[in-house]
């Protein structure tokens, strides 16, 4: 780890400024993976701006009915919130699936939205990136790439973002609050990570001066027909090969809507909203949730080892819609 | 805001007040292991992976590898050095050595310290749920059957003193 200088947060505007007047400096809250990425030298913040004591840590409703979740409550304390679990117990189930208790304590949800991907070349500073080091290459591309994206994909990166939990929020349309040099505003979850493009050095449209308050979720909790699958190697404490987050409106045996995104296949959690809209009105049948799983999955494009996900996450896409429809049978 | 440059940090560690002047990038576990001597805790991969350098953090578990000590100032911290009253061990120590829950012991005082945070959640009752919730804690010698038992004979002990 490279030295650096730290400072403790003493409001949302003292942080902003600081952020503002020092472009080598990184906020730091829960931690997990910043001090990971500095002891491996792939993150090197000459100063760190502590906000853990700012107070952003608090969950409560909003005046439409939605429910904020404060940008520093941990994974675990809104996972395990009396409301999200009654609510959107989707987000719930997503956030347990991933990470362990101890990094769950830790992590906050301001940090699980800007975690940074787990390809190993990007770890490895040994090895050309694109993303640690713009120009470089990519080594994943022609490399070992059974963890990688099969969506989304650009010639300078293949990265999946790793999150579960924003996969869900992805699906809640979760919006996110910020706040910066210029001011507050709004980013809906969907436009808040990027596609790797030509700059996937850079993850988030987050600007470099702005920090994350809160995430607002809408109403709408699908706390009926929900389901978060996860894929992986093994069954607990490991990334997701390809996850889905499902949740479904119905009216009798009939889909009045439906919300479907991908995780671990693409640079930001994946939603298509087009091939969702095929399931409206339409009976919840296998027969259907296939034809939506082949529409999500037509541009799909494998690099060797990950070609498998393709298949993978259509069969993933049917089952999570399945669960989701039968949950009232199953209860 | 606030400059430190001194960074001089107070922690209870054990339920004694410890102060100690270090620098802003060492981690929880270094500052207990070579500030303040108490080497239990374990340093496995140093990445958060393993849990072996699990302590409780005002009754939480986390890994103390990816905590830097300087942002802790103030906390409560448990080590595995704090959960015996004297010689008499916590039913959870207790509980690893009836049920020979380990081999080599590198990865104990992690185990032990995330079973008794597990059980302040509260949130596992069953076999199946401790070993989900047990997932934060490697055992390269494999002990895991001998772990959960262990820990579910630790939970009947400290439920039924907490009923009597």
């Amino acid at each position: 780890m490279n030295s650096f200088s730290y400072t403790r947060a003493g409001d949302v505007a003292g942080a902003v400024n600081e952020a503002a007047t020092n472009r080598a400096a990184k906020f730091i809250a829960g931690g997990t993976n910043l001090i990971d990425l500095m002891k491996e030298n792939v993150a090197r913040p000459t100063r760190l701006i502590d906000i853990t004591r700012l107070p952003l840590n608090r969950i409560e409703n909003t005046h439409d009915g939605g429910l904020r979740l404060g940008a520093l409550v941990t994974n675990a304390d809104t996972a395990y919130n009396e409301q999200v679990e009654k609510r959107y117990p989707l987000l719930s189930r997503a956030i347990l699936s991933g990470a362990s208790p101890q990094l769950r304590n830790m992590a906050t949800n301001g940090g699980n939205l800007l975690q940074r991907t787990r390809c190993y070349y990007f770890y490895d500073t040994a090895t050309p990136c694109n993303k640690r080091e713009p120009g470089a290459g990519c080594s994943a591309i022609e490399g070992f790439n059974r963890m990688h994206a099969v969506l989304g994909t650009s010639d300078k990166c293949i990265a999946v973002h790793p999150s579960d939990m924003c996969v869900a929020l992805a699906a809640l349309e979760a919006v996110v609050r910020v706040s910066g040099k210029s001011g507050d505003r709004t980013i809906p979850l969907a436009d808040f990570h990027r596609l790797p493009g030509s700059t996937p050095d850079i993850d988030t449209n987050l600007g470099e001066d702005e920090i994350i308050t809160a995430i607002d979720l809408p109403p709408k909790g699908f706390a009926d027909h929900y389901a978060y699958l996860k894929v992986r190697d093994r069954k607990s404490y490991a990334f997701a090969l390809v996850s889905v987050a499902a949740a479904l409106e119905t009216s009798g045996d009939t889909i009045k809507e439906a919300r479907l995104v991908l995780g671990g296949v693409a640079h930001k959690p994946w939603r298509n909203t087009e091939a969702e809209a095929l399931l409206n009105g339409k009976a919840a049948t296998r027969v259907n949730f296939q034809v939506v799983a082949e529409a999500i999955m037509r541009d799909a494009k494998g690099f060797g080892h990950n070609t498998f996900k393709i298949e993978l996450a259509k069969r993933a896409i049917v089952r999570a819609l399945k669960h989701a429809a039968q949950m009232e049978t199953r209860r | 805001m606030k400059n430190e440059p001194e960074n001089r940090i107070t922690l209870r560690v054990n339920g004694a007040e410890k102060q100690m002047n270090i620098a802003p990038w060492t981690t929880l576990l270094d500052a207990l292991r070579d500030y303040l001597d108490l080497t239990g805790t374990k340093k496995g991969c140093d990445h958060g992976q393993c849990g072996a350098c699990t302590v409780l953090v005002n009754g939480k578990r986390i890994n103390s590898c990816l905590t830097l000590a300087i942002m802790k100032d103030g906390a409560d911290v448990t080590t595995i050095e704090g959960l015996a009253d004297g010689e008499t061990l916590d039913p959870m120590q207790q509980a690893f050595i009836d049920n020979d829950a380990f081999q080599c012991g590198y990865c104990t005082p992690g185990q032990i310290c995330s079973a008794r945070g597990l059980i302040n959640e509260g949130r596992a009752t069953t076999a199946d749920e401790i070993r989900e919730l047990m997932s934060g804690n490697i055992c390269r010698c494999g002990a895991y059957p001998n772990i959960v038992a262990a820990i579910q004979q630790a939970m009947q002990t400290i439920e039924r003193s907490a009923k009597a």
